[in-house]
């Protein structure tokens, strides 16, 4: 019998030795420890795999009851079956790839250590996560990413625009989690368990608007950890953690958690058609939401970060319309694909000293060919060139899209049109013309990244934060600061093996891998859709549009985007501007709780008005002074009656309002 | 003398042995009073190792009469509920010890001796069974911590104890008036008397006493929790106390007015409970939310942490009035639960203000990068705060939620905010004094860890560790004595329940599947 708990336990072990140890040990030690405890995880994935038919027969292990009490009895137990089986193979496989590429990534950073036991951490949680057998284990591994990926994100501690994207992320994902809290509560009222087994098979037995209820709930979730409308603000910002935990974190493997659960919960949301709609609708809609900020975005990291949003939304709307096995086939080959996209992009500003200013890039196939043509192996898939992983998923999805509403295939058409032109814009901008790069070294200026969106939108503080006002100008975004050597140079091939394998994996992974074929006894495959090729023919079509479009205006016209934006005007500043979301929420959620809080709750509620009553201010002027007087003359009895007076008081209006609440 | 005796009898024989120790052997006194704590923890183990589950009743019961006439006792004992808070005391007593070393200079002896008093008056509180007995420890209590703060508080220590003394001192008049009158109706003080009395009916209350009476000890425990919007003696009092004092009072001497709620206000009078949920729920929410919101904007690392206890201790509140199993389970847990995790919290609030000698949070900044150990236990420490889970907050959270979400599922989604909050203020405050460039001051001041430090944190980390991720250790004692708090207050309401009661102790829009909840029994 294979121990399924010594998956997650390697990367655990592997975590507290570099934790606690990381320090005394030689960078080659840690990494050394760090990479195996990953691959042997993925070793025993695959042994799992051999010896249950890779989840033909699934297993279910009981370790030991974590909370009991009343009818709650959650158990730590892990489970895999076929859905599961994939999410392993892709966390452990992917992780161990990006686990061997950050070796040469981070080789001159400091913390290394403190780097590789995060990135373990994170391994530990989300094995944890696709392996628990019922809510709350999925709970502790999505509440735990979240944490390595804050504590990722906030790398680079000393740089006030890293820690605070990293408490952003915590944060908005936490709005997620009370939706997702809220959906457990009501999961164990009404089927009185958390277990998956329990609560999927009674699932079709009960009331729709309860189920609705639910799926809508996990919605609210999904959105924070899986980046859709209305919680997607914080993956753009996570952009300023190291880019490898930018692939493996949040782009193939975390931030696709959403996606995970609700093709769990497919029992559920089946039967809570409302919920199926909605969901479809957010994911369409932060496809092509994201997508338009993607055409403008002149960051690399930030152009693959909206990509991630548009991409994720896409596997929404896959589950949204009921093709769950597509959805968890896009993840899977968007796994692929933009893990490599951002490992590439991380050589890419490698071999740039640390620029991620694409306008400051160009030419660079002259320098960097190997990561040019494994970036062209990415930009081919996402752009769903038939033949390529890219194209089968996202078709799959497109052609069940028309089945349930034509009209959302067309959206996500276009979406696929403007994808494969802001990812080949990008593509052509990076590799293509002459390096604009010039020996700038350390000293970018990367004013429109900090324009805005690093202002502490996660709380915005605007009174007293001005002593540790550090913005990392100094610093490239990641802070990848290498020793710049004046021309671009290639990358380690620890960094470019597994940009090999996984260029390989975008090109060939949907030809090796029909996940729809392999999910088929957990979600029956789509019913056909007439004129399926034309669809098809559409959808490669507009691929293919967006990559001549973007040649046009990159490579063959180079003054024609100047003149588009000039066009556009206000418009283009809108989408430039991300459609100023956070400026919005910022202006419409945080300042005023952070003002209501300072004026209102504190000064005037607790300190005002109870304080006020308990200090006898009530009565006019009584400092505290005069209280301590009072005292001293021995008046303590009308200070005493005073607090209860006052005390009492408020309980009873306070009482009376609150109770006719309920 | 039982083990109980023992664990009462230790700290108040230390207390007087380290009175009466001549003050030039301060130093020896020091020792011996650490002596006397670390014993008295030994020999609280002996309460764990020895109790047993499933018996009906007390157990290490003793029952001596204390005065003749009126007739008081001496009688003590613990269930399941007693059992862990008493752990709890006799677990941080020896570490704030510890925790003061270097930071109490002057008038050594009778800072160690007050602390020892101030354990032997917690473990009473936690192990009375005669009403009269546990006024006398409730007010044991008050003393020690009144001169804790009075004598090695901060610079408006004098305002903050007589707010802290006044305070407590108008819940316990009202709570004494009330014991005082059941006196009258029972001719006892034994709790188990009484009780036995009001379930026969032989002590017939009506309607109007019944509530009366319960708002008399309700306000008491109130104002101990403290509940909204009887809290603001709290942040003043955290914020001038020393740390010792601090970890001590919002460790265990809030769970003091929470416990009192479990152990007196439900079982003696169930319907008025049952009644006044509403309101009192409304209160805890408020508490929840208001206290997170006002912890978010506070300059002040002490003030912030004291108005998250505001916080947190109203998911306890709100747990115990939901009148579910598992709701009142978490409530408990999460005392034992915030009593390690604040204590940890100000323990290590308090290592950085021996480094920096302030509070402020303006004034650090980078600590991370100096301090880089103490750095991470404070992380951890935050996030067993904001109930990450595998953490000890995170069981206690999820429980009372449940429990309220099946008492009314609106209480839950309100009550839900206070844990995105909790994530708001304390991941804010993290950044701000740990992360950023390093403050000039800082890098003068701060440094890691040293021994001593990390033997006062490890053992709260160990536990935060071990409450998170075994909770059978702990719960089944619980829950034990919960369903027997439960049984009687569900069969008080049978036999007396009126409409009225009805709808406001009725269950919830959803009616629970999993048999969490003691009406459905």
């Amino acid at each position: 019998m294979q121990n399924l708990w010594l998956i997650p336990a390697l990367p655990f072990i592997g975590f507290l030795i570099n934790g606690i140890l990381g320090r005394k040990l030689s960078k080659a030690v840690v990494s050394a420890i760090a990479v195996l405890s990953v691959v042997l995880s993925f070793g025993l994935v695959v042994s799992v795999g051999l010896s249950s038919g890779w989840g033909e027969h699934p297993i279910h292990q009981h370790y030991f009851t974590w909370i009991r009490s009343g009818g709650v009895d959650i158990g730590w137990d892990f489970m895999v079956d076929k859905l599961t089986m994939i999410m392993l193979m892709v966390v452990t496989g992917i992780g161990s790839l990006i686990h061997i590429y950050a070796t040469g990534y981070m080789a001159h950073e400091e913390g290394y250590y403190r780097f590789f036991a995060y990135l373990n951490l994170f391994m530990f949680f989300m094995l944890n996560l696709v392996l628990g057998a019922n809510y709350l284990l999925l709970f502790v591994g999505w509440e735990g990413v979240g944490l390595c990926s804050y504590l990722l994100i906030g790398f680079y501690f000393v740089k006030k625009s890293a820690t605070t994207a990293g408490n952003k992320a915590f944060i908005v994902n936490r709005i997620g989690d009370f939706g997702f809290s809220l959906a457990m509560f009501l999961i164990f009222i009404t089927f009185g368990s958390l277990d998956f087994g329990k609560v999927l098979s009674a699932a079709p037995g009960k009331p729709v608007e309860v189920l609705t209820a639910i799926a809508l709930l996990m919605l609210l979730g999904a959105t924070g950890k899986s980046a859709q409308i209305p919680l997607y603000v914080w993956l753009p910002d996570a952009m300023e953690g190291p880019t490898p935990v930018s692939a493996l974190i949040h782009a193939a493997t975390m931030v696709t958690a959403g996606v995970y659960m609700c093709s769990r919960s497919a029992a559920i949301f089946l039967k809570a058609p409302i919920a199926m709609e909605t969901v479809a609708i957010v994911g369409l809609a932060t496809a092509v939401f994201a997508a338009t900020i993607g055409l403008t975005q002149y960051d690399i990291k930030k152009v693959f970060a909206y990509s991630t949003v548009s991409q994720l939304g896409y596997m929404f709307l896959g589950v949204g319309v009921g093709a769950f096995s597509a959805g968890i086939w896009h993840l899977m080959t968007h796994a692929f694909f933009k893990a490599l996209l951002f490992m590439g992009a991380g050589s890419v500003i490698h071999a740039c000293g640390g620029e991620q200013d694409m306008r400051k890039m160009g030419g660079l196939k002259k320098y960097t060919p190997w990561t040019c043509g494994v970036l062209a192996c990415a930009s081919l898939a996402i752009a769903g060139v038939p033949g390529t992983s890219g194209f089968f998923s996202k078709d799959a999805i497109l052609t069940a899209a028309y089945g349930h509403a034509p009209w959302m295939f067309w959206v996500g058409v276009v979406t696929a049109g403007m994808t494969a032109f802001y990812v080949w814009r990008a593509f052509w901008m990076t590799f293509w013309g002459e390096y604009r790069g010039g020996d700038a070294g350390h000293s970018h200026d990367h004013g429109h990244a900090h324009t805005h969106g690093h202002d502490d939108h996660a709380h915005a503080h605007n009174h007293s934060h001005d002593h540790d006002h550090d913005h990392g100008h100094s610093h490239s975004h990641d802070d990848h600061g290498h020793d710049h050597h004046g021309t671009p140079h290639e990358s380690p091939w620890s960094m470019l093996a597994p940009l090999v394998v996984l260029a390989f994996l975008s090109l060939a992974g949907g030809f090796l891998f029909n996940v729809p074929k392999f999910l088929e006894s957990m979600f029956p495959l789509h019913e056909e859709v007439p004129n399926e090729e034309m669809l098809m023919g559409v959808s490669i079509f507009a691929g293919l549009i967006g990559i001549a479009l973007s040649y046009f205006m990159y490579v063959a016209n180079k003054e024609l985007p100047g003149k588009i934006r000039k066009a556009l005007g206000g418009i283009y500043t809108l989408v430039y501007n991300k459609y100023f979301v956070d400026e919005f929420y910022d202006a419409t959620v945080v300042r005023p709780i952070i003002e209501g809080s300072t004026e209102v709750l504190w000064h005037g509620l607790d300190q005002g008005v109870i304080d006020g009553a308990v200090n006898g201010a009530g009565t006019g002027s009584r400092s505290i002074g005069g209280v301590l007087k009072h005292l001293q003359s021995g008046n303590i009895r009308s200070y005493a009656t005073w607090v209860v007076v006052g005390a009492v008081i408020l309980l009873i209006t306070v009482g009376m309002n609150g109770g006719l609440i309920r | 003398m039982n083990l109980l005796d023992l664990v009462i009898a230790i700290p108040a024989i230390g207390f007087l042995v380290a009175l009466i120790i001549p003050r030039v052997m301060e130093k020896i006194t020091r020792l011996l009073v650490m002596g006397f704590a670390l014993l008295t923890f030994v020999v609280s183990l002996g309460l764990v190792s020895g109790f047993q589950s499933g018996v009906n009743g007390l157990q290490f019961e003793s029952n001596k009469i204390w005065i003749a006439n009126p007739e008081i006792h001496y009688h003590v004992g613990i269930d399941g509920l007693s059992l862990w808070l008493i752990i709890l005391s006799t677990f941080l007593t020896p570490i704030a010890i510890l925790l003061s070393w270097k930071y109490v200079q002057h008038r050594i002896k009778e800072f160690y001796a007050f602390l020892l008093l101030l354990e032997c008056g917690l473990v009473g509180v936690f192990a009375a069974y005669d009403l009269f007995l546990f006024y006398t420890f409730w007010e044991v209590v008050l003393v020690p911590m009144y001169f804790l703060i009075g004598i090695w508080g901060h610079d408006r220590r004098i305002y903050a104890t007589v707010k802290f003394f006044l305070y407590t001192m108008v819940g316990s008049v009202l709570m004494l008036a009330a014991i005082i009158f059941l006196y009258t109706q029972a001719h006892t003080f034994d709790y188990a008397e009484i009780l036995a009395q009001l379930g026969s009916g032989k002590i017939a209350l009506d309607h109007g006493t019944e509530t009366l009476l319960f708002l008399a000890f309700f306000l008491a425990f109130a104002i101990k929790v403290p509940l909204f919007p009887l809290h603001t003696w709290l942040p003043d009092a955290h914020v001038e106390a020393p740390t010792a004092g601090s970890v001590m009072l919002a460790s265990v001497m809030l769970k003091m007015g929470t416990y009192g709620l479990v152990r007196f206000c439900l079982p003696m009078f169930p319907i008025a409970a049952k009644e006044n949920a509403p309101w009192i729920v409304i209160l805890a929410i408020t508490g929840i939310i208001v206290g997170a919101l006002v912890a978010l904007v506070q300059p002040n690392m002490k003030k912030l942490v004291a108005y998250s206890s505001v916080s947190h201790l109203g998911f306890v509140v709100l747990g115990i009035f939901s009148f579910t199993q598992v709701g009142l389970d978490g409530a408990v847990y999460q005392m034992l639960n915030h009593g390690i995790s604040t204590g940890a919290l100000f323990l290590l609030v308090g290592f950085l203000y021996e480094r920096q000698h302030s509070l402020a949070i303006k004034d650090f900044g980078g600590v991370a990068t100096v301090a880089p150990w103490l750095s991470i236990l404070f992380l951890i420490t935050t996030l067993a705060s904001i109930g990450l889970p595998t953490l000890n907050n995170f069981v206690g959270e999820f429980l009372v939620l449940q429990g309220a979400a099946q008492a009314n599922f609106s209480w839950a989604v309100f009550a839900a905010f206070g844990v995105i909050l909790s994530a708001c203020y304390m991941l804010w405050m993290y950044q701000r004094v740990f992360f950023g460039a390093l403050a000039h001051s800082v890098k003068h001041h701060v440094t890691d860890l040293s021994p001593r430090e990390w033997a006062c944190a490890v053992p709260l980390i160990v536990m935060m560790v071990w409450m998170g991720m075994y909770s059978q250790s702990f719960i089944p004692a619980i829950s034990e004595a919960n369903a027997r708090i439960l049984d009687r207050t569900a069969k008080a309401g049978l036999i007396k329940m009126t409409p009225h009661v009805a709808v406001n102790a009725g269950t919830s829009n959803f009616a629970p599947a999993g048999g969490g909840n003691a009406h459905a029994r």
